[in-house]
This record gives C-alpha cells, structure tokens and sequence, in this order.
C-alpha cells in the first residue's frame, strides 16, 4: 500500500492537463495501448460523479477485474478524491501507476457518457454515449455498464469481455439466471421439476427438461411464457438448442434405454439420433462449427464421453476408457474455440472437472477441492462456471483457466446444472 | 369381494334359521286360550318376535362389522405388500434377489384385481450427475416393469417414471443412505377395495 506522504505528493502532482477531447473514435476500432506483452494492460478507471457514481466505478472495475485480462488499478481514497478534482487526466501520476489507459463514465440524462484516455500518447483515445432507460441499480443500469466494460475490453484487448452474460441455473425447483457479476440472481421458469436449462444461441429463449410431467419445454425470457415442445411416457433429459436454433437435441427414454432426439421448434420432432442400444445417452453438446455432438454414454457399461456427428453417425469414444471406482466420466461441454471439451469424471471418490484436447486427447484437471461437476463454457472461453461444495452447499464458481483464478458466483440455497450464455445483445 | 359375500350369506342364513323357530314356536302356544290370555299371548309374542328381529339384525350386524374390519386389515396387508420398494446396487438397473422376491410378492394381488394401475417411479442415489440419474431412475422403473409384465400382469396397467435423484427416501451422503434411495417406488391407484388372490 501507498503511504498518505505518497499519496499526497502523488495527488500534488494532478495538474490539469488539457483536454481535446475528439470524436475520432468509431465503434470496433482498436486503441492499441501499448503494454508488457504477457500482462494485462493496466487500466485506472476515474471517479465517477453523482449520486451513484461510486457504483458505476466499482461495477466497470468488478467487471474488468472478474474478466481476468484487464488489469484495473485501483486508486486509494485520497489519489481518487484529487483525481476527480481535476479537469483531466493527470498523466505523470497515470504513467506512474502504470496504467496503460483512464477511463471516465459519466452519468448523463440519458445514459452514460464515456471517454478514454491513452497514457502513452496523452491523447483522448475514444469517446462514445451510451442510452440506458433504466433507473439507477436496474437491470437495464446495470446492463449498460457491463456492455461498456466489455466494449473497453475488446478495444484494450482484442477480445470483447463477458461482463454483460448470464448464467441459468436449477435451485429449488425452479430456472434462475444471474448476471455474471453475480447480481440480479432471479427465478425464470415457474415452479415444477424443471431440470438442465439451456440458452438459444439469441440468447432471448431458454428449453428446459422436465420430469413431472415429462417433457422439453421453450421459454421465452422477455415474457415469460412458456410452451412444451415435447412430452409424453418415459423421461426427457438435457435439451440443447442447434447452433442455428431452429431445433432442439434432447435425451428420451421410455423402457430400452435413453437415446438422443431432435425436435424442431416449429413442430416436425422426435427423431432419433444415437443408436444406443438400451444404454443411456444424455448430455448432449455442440462442437462450435454445429458438425459433432459430444454426449455421455454408458454404452460402454460406464459413464465415458462420446462424439458423433450432428446426424448421429460417426461415434468416437472421447474420453480414455477408465476402469474401477474413477469410471464415471459426464456432462461435457465444447469450448467456444472448439479446441477443448470440459466435463467431469470421478477421481479418488469425488467428481472433478477436467478438460480434453480434442488434438492430442490430453487432460487437464481443473479444480480439486470438494465435489466438482456441470462444467459450463463462457462465450471467451477462457472462463468455465461449474458447480461446487467446496463451502459446505452446492454454489456456482467460476474459473479463469488460464490463471487458475476462481470466484464464488452465486451464494444461498443450493443450485446446479448451470449454463452460460452467449454473448447477449442490448436489451 | 368373496369375503364380504359370505359374510352377507351367513348373517342371511342366520336369519332365516330364526325364523323357521319361531313358526315352530307360535302354534304350540296358541290352544286353550281364553280372549285376554290370547291378547296377552299375542301381545308377549309379538314382543319376542320384535326382540328376536333386533337380535339378529344386531348380530348380522356386528357380524358385517367384523368382516369389515378385517377385511380392511387384510386390504391394508395386500396394499404393503404392493407399495413395498425394491432396492438396488451402485449405477445398476438389473434386479437383485430380494427384489425379485418383492416384486413376485406383488404379482398375485396384482393379478387378482384387474382394475388396480400402478404407477413405478425410479430413484437414484445422488452420486452421480443429475441428467444420467434421470436415465438410470427411467432403466430401474422400466426393468420393474419389465419383470412384472412378464409375470402376466398387463402393460396397460403399469407406467414407468424416472424421479432421478430428487427424491431421497434418506438424507445423508453415507452407503447406508444411498442403498435407501436406489430404489423403485410403486403407487397403486384405482380397482376399489383390494381383494385376496385365491390361493
């Protein structure tokens, strides 16, 4: 920490600069901040004036903090009080901090203004507006300032952030979805047996099984409304959509077996994908290009991950056959770069999640502490969310695979099966 | 059914056996009688047929009473015996001996009541992943089944649900919980008051 003699001989040194800011900026374009190549960029974002200003500022910095490849740097109390004190960015003071960009958000009447500013060439690097309707601490708010997070994500980093995704998930009978901050945890679906939710690639419907009644069922998120798609004897398991979203592939079952379905939404259905011969088959999940499907199957007497095509054919064995008390492999999920599969297999009496390459078949083991299991990509595919009772109850954690850092996502009764969205559009 | 039918016979026959004393009765006290004495005979007589006909009825009564109640209890047994739970072993579908002993327990009474449906749910342990529990809850309701429509008892009267592992019969993360809940359930449901198969 930074000595208040520091801090105020760091604050001493806020001189104004002068500002042009320029519209110069269009939507899409890179900055181009120059940073050590292997570290995050380093990013201070300005205190925000009014009321709720301390909450834009926080949020935009939660949000660049959990996408792990933003650096924000996080001023102390009295830098930050002569920081918004002054007409500008002080640069010697941002060059110091090595911060590679400012950011200044600046609540307006009709959204929020936004400006950055790049330390190493002193310029006013981009300047945008952003409409949100929504009062302070909403949903919408909230919304619009994720989306400018992740818009300052990918024009730092090339790759747009996650900040503004979220996350479906069973607790206690019911479908919830919450931000992936975190925030805004709620119910979607009504109360029942509904069970493995799943987005639509338009990120504005969900499908969902249920067992009593048994069937597959298409909620639209805005309304709320929902239809069954499918139903009838047996069970139904674990719908996905297509990646074109015009069908959904679910596991059906009555008395030989649980096979693979596809049912379109606009009627035509049931038709049978996997040839599983009274095994079960569940779990079903796209290769990102739409042409294989990985899927548990117990066809080999135990639980192991498969691929096959989209049409059913073609079935490889993923997963390398494993024997005794670890053979239990399921719930595979194909990473957004289609170069991974995550799911989760039994080690020394507990699951854990792991991913496969799909090149060289290597595995990677992901987490060790507690039981581990329902791995779910997000759109960067750098972050997986997957369910844990490391604390005591089931709870949703999210990993960046890449540092290994972890956070806990949701918090209260238990939940599970949990799914990430794509990338959503602006509501 | 056969049961309360002979109960209704005997208290029937009981009945009809009073009676036939009581003709037997009238005409040996009627002789010799002066007007007054015959109106106090008629009057006593009729008293004791009143208090006969009570009788009986009572006794019919409690007789049917009994019946009743222990063909109830018998109901209650035969209604045990249908709802009572099979188990299984770890991430298996296949029916061990003492559910088949269960299950062909079932049988008999299933096939002596014709209007009785049964409704077979599937449970799983939670150890496993929610989804491939629902599919190994839907294999153990199906090879119960299975097991019973092979038995003679019709398809028609028996479905198959999977509840996964949503519905523990015991909380707890121990064997002796998870042997509790790899089970299948039964609900029977319609068919009136359960008869005796005849043995």
């Amino acid at each position: 920490m930074r000595s208040p003699a520091l801090c105020r001989a760091l604050a001493a040194l806020l001189v104004a600069a002068p500002l042009a800011a320029q519209d110069t900026t269009s939507r899409g374009v890179r900055i181009g901040l120059t940073y050590d190549p292997g570290s995050k960029p380093g990013v201070v974002v300005l205190p925000v004036s009014g009321a709720r200003g301390d909450s834009v500022r926080a949020i935009i910095q939660r949000d660049f903090d959990y996408g792990d490849r933003v650096n924000p740097i996080v001023l102390d109390g009295s830098v930050a009080l002569e920081a918004a004190r002054s007409a500008g960015p002080n640069w010697p003071l941002l060059a110091r901090l090595g911060a590679a960009a400012a950011v200044q958000v600046t609540p307006t009447p009709t959204g929020f203004h936004l400006a950055v500013y790049n330390v190493a060439t002193r310029q006013t690097a981009l300047v945008r507006d952003y409409a949100s309707t929504g009062a302070a601490d909403s949903r919408a708010w909230r919304a619009t300032l994720h989306r400018i997070a992740d818009e300052l994500e990918e024009s730092f980093t090339g790759v747009r952030g996650i900040a503004g995704t979220r996350v479906l998930f069973e607790r206690g009978r019911r479908i919830w979805v919450v931000d992936s901050d975190g925030e805004g945890a709620t119910p979607v679906s009504d109360a029942g047996t509904p069970v493995s939710p799943a987005w639509h690639p338009n990120g504005r419907m969900i499908t969902y099984a249920t067992y009593r009644p048994a069937g597959i069922s298409v909620l639209d998120l805005a309304s709320g409304r929902a239809r069954t798609l499918v139903s009838g004897q047996g069970v139904y398991i674990s719908p996905i959509f297509t990646p074109d979203g015009s069908s959904v592939i679910y596991a059906h079952g009555v008395e030989n077996g649980v096979d693979l379905y596809t049912a379109s939404l606009s009627g035509g259905g049931g038709r049978r994908l996997s040839v599983g011969r009274g095994s079960d088959n569940v779990s079903p999940s796209f290769s990102p290009d739409g042409r294989r499907i990985a899927f548990m199957s117990g066809r080999a007497g135990h639980p192991e991950i498969y691929t096959m095509d989209a049409d059913g054919t073609n079935v490889d064995l993923l997963t390398p056959l494993a024997f005794g008390e670890n053979a239990y492999r399921a719930s595979p999920d194909w990473s957004p770069d289609g170069r991974l599969v995550a799911f989760q297999s039994m080690i020394a009496g507990n699951f854990q999640v792991l991913t496969i390459n799909l090149r060289d078949r290597s595995l990677k083991q992901l987490t060790s502490d507690g039981r581990n299991e329902d791995p779910s990509w997000a759109p960067d595919g750098r972050h997986i969310t997957f369910v844990s009772n490391r604390t005591g109850t089931r709870q949703l954690w999210v990993l960046d695979i890449e540092s290994g850092r972890t956070r806990q996502l949701t918090r209260g009764a238990a939940v599970r099966l949990p799914a990430w969205s794509p990338r959503l559009r602006a509501e | 059914m056969i049961r309360r039918t002979a109960v209704l016979s005997l208290a029937l026959l009981s009945m009809t056996g009073l009676g036939a004393c009581r003709r037997r009765v009238v005409p040996a006290a009627a002789p010799a009688a002066s007007g007054a004495d015959a109106q106090r005979q008629a009057d006593s007589l009729a008293a004791l047929r009143a208090q006969q006909r009570a009788d009986s009825i009572a006794a019919a009564e409690a007789a049917a009473r009994a019946a009743a109640a222990s063909d109830q209890r018998s109901a209650g047994e035969l209604a045990s015996v249908l709802t009572q739970r099979v188990y299984f072993d770890y991430d298996r579908d296949d029916l061990r001996d003492d559910a088949r002993a269960v299950l062909d327990a079932k049988v008999p009474i299933l096939l002596a009541n014709p209007g009785v449906t049964v409704e077979i749910t599937g449970h799983t342990d939670e150890r496993g992943t929610a989804e491939y529990n629902l599919a190994l809850g839907q294999r153990r309701a199906a090879q119960v089944k299975r097991y019973l429509t092979a038995k003679g008892v019709p398809d028609s009267r028996l479905s198959a649900q999977s509840l996964g592992d949503s519905q523990p019969a015991a909380e707890g993360t121990d064997e002796s919980a998870y042997q509790q809940n790899r089970r299948a359930e039964f609900q029977p449901s319609g068919g009136g008051a359960l008869v005796r198969p005849r043995s």
